[in-house]
């Protein structure tokens, strides 16, 4: 995959204005897109049921003073305008309150829980994009044969299953052991106790410990691509230029890979794109089933107390974040294919 | 008078013979797809099990007080599928979270597919600045991701049996908006609503009596679609503990298994059964969903 996208300038050159454009437009479209998450997220947690200090600051505030200190420092006594803006105002400066449980700033938990969650979307990510594609390329190439049947056939199992589900049948089989057999894996955590994160060992260590984890997100993320990419792929072997390529007497393999893959690797990215929401629904469940000390598990932690100030943290990070991938995928696009730029 | 009569009765029955004529032709190609076929047995069957619960389970089963078995009893003659952490036996727990499951399934997919298909008709048939706004409400769904809005909703409103259908609703619509709204966008581009136009036709009335009745196979399919999508972010709220708490469903089920340790002491009949049961119901409405879409969209039946 990675070398059809390197050869991506082979395509006619991008006229350097026209692009320009469709970058402004995108992101514009992203601003917009964040500040719409920005008053969900100020709403949403304005309309809480009960009063927002005694809510937001449960537990913390004991007197009349901390309440009315608290309500000042959130703006709560103003008139909604200017408690948006007062929102806006914190939210820029990287004041995203403090969590009930930790007490110590959102935004310094959710720095802490950053990398983990990083670590294991983007490898699942990128694995199952390259496996996914693999799988829909040769399934369509012989449409309706052995391969096809069984690799459909188990990406639609894959695709109605809950992947946390999975994630928790992987444990049971490989982590704890069935019968006679025993467990290779640990059942969860991101490091053993007593060993150093940073010391070969360690890495060692921190990738036995995600093996599960990334193979459980691999499995549920491939589905999608894997579908995409056969489906678009037959798309494009209905197409003349194949016919084509085929009549100059092109071999098997290049037809596919020079013509047809590279054609039908087109909706993929888009597909990649919309993925991207569901990617960090996976890492909630995930970091849950396996105990990861990433934002995932931040979050699902922050529900039983609840813990709002984490929730809304986690929650404007987790969209920023789509946003934001969702306007690189979509450059990218641009990149790849000129007819998208109008 | 009575020509008018027997012309308007004809008319009718001209009609309905028309729609089962068509029904009978879609059937006939639906009959073809055997993924299809084994997805609407799957169903029927799933369907038949949650209506009839009552009559196939002892209520004392699902008591927490009264329950009959041991504490995780591994599967036996008396209990097939064991029983647990409060002795209730699995079977009845997954017959009676088979409704639980299903209901709040299908009552979300109304409500999304409610939502959708309204933006949807809209934002394709109107014109202007309200088309715009209403296209860029849907984008701006699509982008944000679903689970944590839909945690951050369950969590302001509280869990309940409603509230769980209305969170899985009011997020899961955009994408059924979307494919409406393309839909739309090309049928309002066919001659016969330019005549209805011509003819004075109100936008209530082209809505509602042409562009519906075309997007209405295409709503079918999605339906059907969603309502898999639905159960599964049912199932994965329950797990994350959003569910109702005094109602069994599969996913309450597997929050209780993995919140007692059910994978860690080997109680795989606690985990095993409700999951295939999701896997099961959610592959049937995905099957029987891309059935109906190679039915009522001729260029994907050669797939």
């Amino acid at each position: 995959m990675s070398n059809v996208i390197a050869s991506a300038p082979t395509q006619p050159v991008a006229r350097p204005r026209s692009y320009a454009r469709y970058v402004g437009t995108k992101v514009l479209g992203a601003l917009g897109s964040l500040m719409f998450v920005l008053v969900v997220n100020f709403f949403l947690f304005r309309v809480l049921p009960g009063d927002p200090a005694r809510t937001l600051g449960r537990g913390r505030l004991k007197s009349a003073e901390d309440i009315a200190e608290f309500q000042r420092e959130y703006g709560l006594n103003e008139p909604l305008p200017r408690q948006f803006i007062t929102y806006l105002h914190n939210t820029l400066t990287g004041n995203l309150g403090d969590s009930l449980r930790y007490r110590v700033p959102v935004s310094e938990l959710i720095l802490d829980r950053l990398w983990p969650t990083l670590l294991l979307v983007g490898t699942s990510t990128v694995l199952a994009m390259v496996i996914g594609v693999w799988l829909g390329v040769h399934s369509a190439w012989k449409r309706g044969g052995k391969f096809d049947k069984g690799s459909t056939g188990s990406t639609l199992v894959l695709y109605s299953m809950p992947e946390w589900w999975l994630g928790l049948l992987l444990i049971a089989v490989l982590a704890v052991g069935i019968g006679p057999f025993r467990g290779i894996f640990p059942t969860g955590g991101l490091h053993s106790t007593g060993v150093d994160p940073s010391s070969v060992e360690g890495v060692l260590d921190t990738a036995k410990h995600l093996t599960l984890p990334v193979l459980t997100l691999t499995l549920a993320y491939l589905a999608e691509y894997s579908l995409v990419m056969r489906s678009s792929l037959l798309d494009e072997l209905g197409e003349d230029y194949i016919t084509t390529a085929r009549a100059k007497g092109l071999r098997d393999v290049v037809v596919r890979r020079r013509h047809a893959v590279r054609n039908a690797l087109l909706p993929t990215t888009t597909v990649s794109a919309i993925n991207i929401g569901f990617v960090v629904g996976g890492a909630i469940t995930i970091e849950t089933v396996f105990s990861i000390p990433g934002l995932g598990l931040l979050s699902q932690e922050a529900l039983s107390i609840p813990d709002y100030w984490v929730l809304q943290g986690t929650f404007l990070v987790a969209s920023a974040g789509v946003i934001v991938a969702n306007l690189l995928v979509n450059l990218f696009y641009g990149l790849l294919d000129p007819r998208v730029r109008t | 008078m009575t020509t008018t009569a027997a012309h308007t009765i004809s008319a009718r029955t001209l009609a309905r013979r028309r729609r089962t004529d068509a029904f009978r032709r879609n059937w006939r190609i639906f009959r073809t797809n055997r993924a299809g076929l084994l997805g609407l047995g799957l169903l029927v069957f799933f369907i038949l099990v949650a209506v009839f619960a009552g009559l196939l389970v002892d209520s004392d089963d699902l008591s927490l007080t009264s329950a009959p078995g041991g504490v995780l009893e591994p599967p036996s003659s008396e209990y097939w599928l064991g029983t647990d952490d409060s002795g209730r036996p699995i079977l009845s727990l997954l017959i009676y979270g088979a409704r639980i499951s299903l209901f709040v399934g299908l009552l979300a997919t109304l409500m999304a597919m409610v939502i959708g298909t309204s933006i949807g008709l809209a934002s394709g048939f109107l014109e202007g600045w309200p088309a715009a706004v209403l296209f860029r409400l849907t984008e701006w769904f699509l982008v944000i991701p679903f689970l944590p809005l839909a945690l951050i909703l369950a969590t302001v409103l509280g869990r309940g049996l409603f509230n769980i259908a209305l969170v899985i609703g009011v997020t899961s619509w955009p994408a059924t908006a979307l494919l409406i709204r393309s839909q739309t966008l090309t049928i309002k581009e066919r001659p016969y609503l330019e005549r209805a136009r011509l003819l004075g036709a109100s936008k209530w009335q082209q809505v509602t009596g042409h562009v519906l009745p075309n997007v209405t196979p295409m709503i079918f399919a999605n339906t059907t679609l969603t309502v898999a999508v639905a159960i599964l972010t049912e199932t994965t709220l329950s797990f994350l503990g959003l569910g109702d708490p005094t109602r069994v469903s599969w996913g309450t089920m597997l929050e209780g298994a993995f919140s007692v340790g059910a994978i860690t002491t080997g109680a795989w009949w606690y985990i095993v059964p409700p999951g295939v049961c999701v896997v099961l119901v959610v592959l049937a409405f995905t099957l029987v969903g891309q059935a109906l879409e190679a039915v009522f969209n001729p260029r994907l039946r050669s797939r």
